[in-house]
């Protein structure tokens, strides 16, 4: 009877795994293969150059800009949602309406990286966009600029976008983090005469921790990629002047553009190595002593 | 929650990555020539009466229509063949399997976005030499080549390293546009030099229009007007030198007097304010609309735009105007290429097919079809002929006329679009007046240096 369920398990198991190691491992494993070779996308006669895709990638002024640019969005993207998505989390805990307001927080997460960005794109157009529409509106029309083409401003805007479609999604993580919260030790937080401030240092903060950890593994990543919203949104794309050049957009370039499939591959498996150390690094650094509720 | 990474996974991985290293790079190994039947006056390469042919075909703004129609006169000629049209986008990602695999279709468009790179195609040797194609007879007099009956400059654009291996289908012009009507009504005149077109700038500005307008989020746009401007003052040899790369180019005289021209427009604030934040619609719907004079852009603008232009608009394609009086091509010199670039594999499994399917192709008959729904001209010589074209096309085959055999154009783009990626950037900065027009010189002869000099680009030479 038990073999037979095993065998049922397997069974239930084996296809959807077999799919994955063929269309996700798979790829991932070539890519580390390909990264040291010359491939070129058409021709099977590959050549072994060793390292040599590797030591490029450090002289390759556009990947180190791109390696920059990932970093700043690295720093500020995680930071500012996380941010904004605990304070919005916190700030709708009352009342009915309040509540509704998280659902339209969510919002943007239900629509694709594509639509955001072409949403973005018509935010920031120069003469009929929202954004400086509104600067018009409320007689700041000195501030109106084209938002896009401006190589100081370019990434920053793209880092608004991907701000404004992530936070939805970790209010909605932080006010269930927040909800599991035993009222009576906010009560008695309360009782003892703590202002909101401090309950939200002191109590609600330590206590949701374990999802603000979550959250800065996750937007980390997204904020190593940015390759969808980067390529649909700016100028060039990566411009203007390459001042919005990800990690992402160099790797496609080279390999569909530019027919460099090996030294696309390498920029994969840097991507695959540095996302995989900032993980483990984020985890170790967020780390704190977990209280135990109930 | 665990997120780190399990030994298990990692080893899992490593495990994988040798047993199927060989997947994406394992091709097959060689099998059938291609099949070959007898060759005749009718079927001069020997195409096998009953072998099915497959043909891919790019279906983009020209639509597949033309590829179809050919398919039929085949089907006609061969009844017992049948014939695989396959009217698809992003050829790249689907076609890049086969060619690895050496099981490539008979024919194909590799146009489009997500195409297969050209260069890497040919310097893997993926391709059939169509010297043979050239040679043969044409399907409408069979006393002239096929070579003869296209425009100039299509035979060339698909030579690589002495071989003719793809041919275009669609020629392209490159120019400035206006209106004809909104030119008519205040009395301007399309300018026939620089000095001109700055002055008739002056007016424009003054009737309350801005005089350009440009597709600044994708800059190579404006870099076509630029660099038409230096080959009419530097002559062939500029062009020539462009492409090979040649030390010192991008800062010759005529080079720089080009990007001043251009950086003119952006000094004297000629540009329509945001445009370059503006994508290719934008700004092509503002000028539609009227805001702007002109807009820099290849023959295909009017079908992009059929939707948006307001009736009695009548777009005209006007030549880029000479930069000095001294320039080395004459006035109606243009700067043409083409596109739709068809190509039959070399493992197809019926090249001999692939090739009489493209010599019906390149016939009159074809052409003509082409030209009337596709709303662009194809490379047949002579095919819009006793048409009626709308205004832009018209235009477009005018310009061509008055043009002859005083076309040019740059190969570089397709050769080594790292070159043309700087080329983009410093242009874009340019038209921004963050960069003056020496240190655009600086840094575009930088980057081609820096092509010239890495080991792992394959060097072109015309």
């Amino acid at each position: 009877m038990r073999h037979g369920r095993y065998r049922f398990l397997a069974g239930a198991m084996l296809p959807p795994l077999l799919l994955y190691a063929v269309f996700v491992v798979s790829p991932y494993a070539q890519a580390f293969y390909l990264a040291f070779t010359d491939f070129n996308g058409v021709s099977s006669d590959v050549r072994i150059v060793g390292l040599d895709n590797f030591t490029r990638l450090w002289s390759d002024p556009l990947f180190l800009s791109a390696l920059r640019h990932n970093g700043l969005m690295l720093v500020v993207v995680p930071l500012v949602t996380i941010a904004l998505a605990l304070f919005f989390a916190a700030s709708t805990r009352g009342g009915r309406l309040l509540r509704a307001y998280r659902v339209l927080y969510f919002f943007p997460q239900l629509l694709s990286v594509a639509i955001i960005a072409v949403l973005w794109q018509f935010v920031y157009t120069p003469n009929s966009g929202l954004l400086n529409g509104f600067l018009d509106g409320i007689g700041l029309s000195t501030l109106e600029r084209s938002w896009l083409a401006e190589p100081r401003f370019a990434l920053w805007c793209v880092m608004a976008a991907m701000i404004w479609s992530a936070v939805g999604f970790y209010v909605v993580l932080f006010a269930a983090a927040i909800e599991s919260i035993p009222a009576d030790i906010t009560e008695a937080a309360l009782i003892d005469g703590a202002g909101p401030v401090t309950l939200f240092w002191r109590i609600t903060l330590p206590l949701v921790w374990d999802s603000v950890q979550v959250a800065f593994v996750y937007l980390g990543i997204i904020a190593l990629d940015g390759f969808a919203l980067v390529q649909i949104m700016t100028v060039g794309p990566g411009g203007p002047d390459n001042s919005t050049e990800v990690m992402g957009l160099s790797l496609y370039r080279n390999a569909f553009t530019y027919g460099k499939y090996g030294y696309a591959s390498a920029m994969g498996v840097a991507l695959f190595f540095l996302t995989l150390t900032l993980t483990v690094l984020m985890l170790r650094a967020t780390r704190r002593e977990r209280v135990e509720l109930a | 929650m665990n997120a780190h990474p399990s030994r298990r996974t990692l080893l899992l991985g490593a495990v994988a990555a040798t047993a199927l290293s060989a997947c994406a790079t394992s091709g097959a190994d060689d099998d059938d020539t291609s099949a070959k039947g007898d060759a005749t006056a009718e079927n001069p390469f020997g195409a096998p009466a009953d072998a099915p042919l497959e043909v891919v075909v790019f279906k983009g703004g020209y639509g597949d229509q033309y590829a179809i129609e050919a398919g039929t006169v085949y089907k006609q000629k061969f009844p017992k063949a049948t014939v695989d049209h396959k009217g698809i986008q992003r050829v790249g990602e689907v076609l890049q399997p086969r060619f690895i695999s050496d099981d490539p279709p008979d024919v194909v468009d590799n146009s489009g976005a997500g195409r297969l790179d050209l260069v890497t195609l040919v310097s893997s040797g993926k391709l059939t030499d169509l010297t043979e194609l050239l040679d043969a007879p044409s399907l409408d007099d069979p006393a002239k080549k096929v070579r003869d009956t296209l425009m100039p400059g299509v035979v060339e654009e698909g030579t690589y390293d002495g071989k003719v291996l793809v041919l275009n289908y669609s020629s392209v012009l490159w120019g400035i546009w206006y209106s004809k009507s909104l030119f008519a009504k205040h009395s301007w005149a399309y300018p026939t030099s620089w000095a001109e077109m700055l002055a008739l700038c002056e007016q424009v500005k003054k009737a309350g229009i801005a005089p350009w307008t440009w597709q600044g989020k994708f800059p190579e746009y404006m870099n076509d007007p630029l660099i038409s401007l230096a080959a009419k003052a530097g002559g062939h040899d500029l062009v020539k030198s462009v492409d090979n790369l040649e030390p010192g180019i991008w800062k010759s005289p005529a080079m720089l007097a080009a990007a001043d021209a251009v950086h003119q427009l952006a000094a004297r604030g000629y540009i329509m304010p945001g445009s370059e934040a503006l994508s290719h619609t934008e700004a092509q719907n503002a000028w539609s609309k009227g805001q702007a004079a002109f807009i820099p852009c290849g023959s295909w603008l009017e079908g992009e735009q059929q939707q948006v232009t307001p009736a009695g608009f009548d777009m005209v394609l006007g030549t880029v105007p000479a930069l000095t009086g001294a320039d080395k091509l004459p006035n109606g010199a243009v700067m043409a290429a083409s596109s739709e670039s068809f190509l039959v594999p070399a493992k197809a499994g019926n090249a001999r097919g692939g090739l009489e399917y493209l010599r019906i192709l390149f016939s009159q008959k074809v052409a003509r079809g082409f030209a009337q729904n596709s709303k662009a001209l194809p490379v047949v010589a002579g095919a819009t002929d006793g048409l009626t074209l709308s205004s832009g096309l018209a235009s477009t085959a005018e310009t061509a006329k008055a043009a002859g055999a005083n076309l040019f154009g740059y190969r570089f783009r397709t050769w080594y679009p790292a070159l043309a990626k700087a080329l983009d950037d410093a242009t874009g900065e340019l038209l921004t007046k963050r960069t003056t027009p020496d240190k655009w010189a600086e840094r575009v002869q930088k980057a081609a240096d820096a092509v010239a000099a890495d080991s792992s680009v394959t060097k072109q030479k015309r």
